[in-house]
């Protein structure tokens, strides 16, 4: 399982790497980057740091370093994440408050001292730590999953609007009877079928989350289809394959980076609601939340554990939605400012 | 003579209605010379933008070019040509520009960008040469600091710049013929004069013809070689600029001649044609402008006018002018 995750990592680190060294010889997107810094600096340099830790926390080996007393432990694989933190020794009893010498019921002393920057949760882990390992879920679950709804959703919605007919009776039936079956019903019956984790809960989530988008992008290239500059181009002899990629697609990017950030971050909340229901991603902000839940009602309230989650959930999704934002305004030209 | 670059032949074009189909166009013929200006003038709904794009065969959806019609260009029938031919005639031989130069143009793109789509589709060429070949387009419709233009929005540019690059989008693949519908209706008067002066010298060192849908006389007086006269589905009159303009023989071609402002008619009451045009499907037995004549006639009611030869280039459908004609 490492070996596939570290491979996977390095193609993304040297696909994003051409990717930038394309985009950064194109004078247009040259300039929209460096547009995009300009209006969003503070939400790029967070998502830029969820993203290390994301794919620190995808790196890892077994052996080295720690936990060798555990045999189980040991034929573990760990990332550089679990290296930094060595979650084995790095435990108290239960719970303990944010940089307390002592832990809260009883009042024995730490193992470790005032180094839990935000306490630790009922089995001693350390708040920190798991705040951090949830990253690298919700970019996945967001991510991921978006991947696989939006080509989808691109593909059926737009053949649908454009083509009409038989193409758009069928896409629309498939539409209806998924969005006739209410969707957590059958998020739950797919990770059931499927079995729990990652990859799985992520299908899920794609499967029952297409239809909206599609819907949109198929109302809208119904609407672009008749425009004057797709007659125009018809006119001048475009195919019908050509005026999809270069005429409708581009009048409908608005929408997808929208959709995206708005999937993005509704999925990684839906998998909140899935940890809930206990079918989650193990490690996830969810599973953490759900397990924060009972600690409210204690008296003195036990509150560290809701933040660390929280705050890691509240900075992706306003990154992501502040960054969508402005990339919007810059790829319309309409609302892109001329930068010099 | 040489054959005509473009022949029409017993056009008819229809759509569904109620009960069967409709005809909204019906046998038109009409020709156009190499290189020659043929004005296609008619009141809104009489038709002439269906022809129009019944020669790109790009008719909307319902509609049907019914048998026998024949379009000719060069000697090809279009109707019966397979689809990726005709697309290469699109824009290929045969270039078109729209009344709406604000919403024609793809509003995300550079129209530099657009302009070489245009040129890059039907001939591939080096990126370099392609450019070059736009910046010479934009140049030769007369768009100012070209090289400037190239990364210019839609929306940064006036409605006569957004026209010129219509038609220099058009024009990219030096077309035989462009067929330019309503190119001026959306512009400002000065503007207009401009792009039809643009149309005219085009024509004239390119040796395109051109197919100009217009209603205004005002246009037709300023480029037109031929006039052919429209309404409601059929050709009432046709004949060359100074005929038509001069000595008008069908009472709609005299009425939409008059119904033109002049300044030397100011302060006066500005004459029109009383009624409107009937829809298809409500079109009269006979002659279909009988109901608003100020001549008509009853033959004029039951039986449909031939065409009645006044010169070697004029022709009339029209009852009187047959008998005034022939006695």
């Amino acid at each position: 399982m490492s070996s596939l995750s570290n491979a996977v990592v390095v193609c993304l680190l040297i696909g994003a790497a051409w990717l930038l060294r394309h985009l950064w010889h194109d004078r247009y997107w040259r300039e929209s980057g460096l547009q995009l810094w300009r209006r969003r600096p503070l939400a790029l340099i967070t998502l830029a740091v969820f993203l290390g830790i994301g794919l620190m926390d995808s790196i890892g080996w077994v052996g080295g370093g720690g936990g060798e007393d555990d045999e189980v432990a040991a034929l573990r694989s760990r990332t550089l994440i679990d290296r930094l933190f060595q979650p084995e020794r790095f435990t108290e009893a239960s719970y303990s408050a944010p940089l307390a010498a002592v832990s809260f019921y009883g009042g024995q002393p730490l193992k470790y001292p005032g180094s839990h920057l935000l306490g630790t949760d009922i089995l001693g882990r350390d708040v920190v730590y798991r705040a951090l390992k949830g990253i690298r879920v919700a970019l996945l679950i967001g991510g991921f999953t978006s991947l696989i709804v939006i080509p989808i959703a691109l593909l059926f919605g737009v053949s649908a609007g454009y083509f009409g007919k038989r193409i758009d009776d069928a896409v629309f039936f498939v539409m209806t009877v998924l969005a006739s079956v209410p969707s957590l019903l059958l998020l739950i019956a797919l990770v059931m079928v499927m079995g729990r984790g990652t990859v799985q809960v992520c299908i899920a989530l794609g499967i029952t989350g297409w239809v909206h988008f599609c819907r949109i992008a198929r109302g809208e290239t119904l609407k672009l289809r008749e425009a004057e500059f797709v007659d125009a181009a018809r006119a001048l002899g475009v195919s019908d394959r050509r005026i999809i990629w270069r005429h409708i697609l581009p009048n409908i990017a608005h929408l997808i980076i929208i959709t995206f950030a708005l999937s993005f971050t509704g999925l990684v909340l839906a998998e909140t609601i899935l940890s809930y229901l206990g079918i989650g991603v193990d490690g996830s902000w969810g599973q953490m939340i759900d397990q924060a839940r009972n600690e409210l009602s204690r008296t003195p309230i036990v509150w560290w554990n809701l933040t660390g989650a929280s705050v890691g959930l509240f900075a992706l999704v306003l990154a992501v939605n502040m960054i969508a934002d402005a990339l919007r305004d810059i790829i319309d030209p309409r609302t892109r400012r001329e930068g010099q | 003579m040489s054959a005509p670059l473009l022949s029409l032949q017993n056009l008819v074009l229809s759509f569904p209605a109620e009960s069967g189909r409709t005809a909204v166009v019906d046998k038109v013929s009409l020709e156009i010379a190499r290189g020659e200006t043929l004005a296609l003038v008619g009141e809104s709904g009489c038709g002439k933008s269906l022809t129009a794009l019944a020669i790109m065969r790009l008719l909307p959806k319902p509609g049907r070019i019914e048998p026998p019609s024949r379009i000719e260009f060069d000697g090809r029938n279009l109707i019966e040509l397979p689809v990726p031919e005709m697309r290469a005639i699109r824009g290929g031989a045969i270039g078109m520009i729209f009344q709406e130069p604000m919403t024609s143009l793809n509003p995300v793109t550079a129209v530099g960008r657009q302009v070489l789509e245009a040129v890059l589709l039907h001939q591939p060429l080096p990126r370099s040469a392609a450019h070059e070949r736009v910046i010479e387009l934009l140049q030769m419709v007369g768009i100012p600091d070209p090289r400037q233009r190239f990364y210019a929005y839609p929306h940064q540019l006036s409605g006569g710049l957004k026209q010129r690059v219509m038609i220099a989008m058009a024009m990219a693949m030096r077309p035989r013929l462009l067929i330019a519908d309503e190119p001026t209706t959306a512009l400002d008067a000065t503007i207009r004069a401009q792009i039809l002066e643009l149309l005219r010298q085009l024509s004239a060192t390119t040796g395109t013809a051109v197919l100009l849908i217009t209603h205004d006389f005002g246009v037709v007086n300023e480029i037109a070689d031929r006039v052919a006269v429209m309404y409601a589905g059929m050709i009432v009159e046709e004949g060359s600029r100074r005929e038509l303009l001069g000595q008008p023989r069908h009472p709609y071609a005299q009425g939409l001649i008059k119904s033109v402002p002049r300044p030397a008619a100011r302060g006066g009451k500005l004459e029109e044609i009383k009624g409107v045009v009937p829809r298809p499907g409500r079109w009269p037995p006979g002659c279909r402008f009988a109901p608003r004549c100020p001549y008509a006639f009853d033959r004029c009611e039951t039986e449909l006018p031939q065409r009645t030869a006044v010169s070697p280039t004029q022709g009339v459908w029209c009852h009187l002018v047959e008998y005034e004609v022939h006695a």
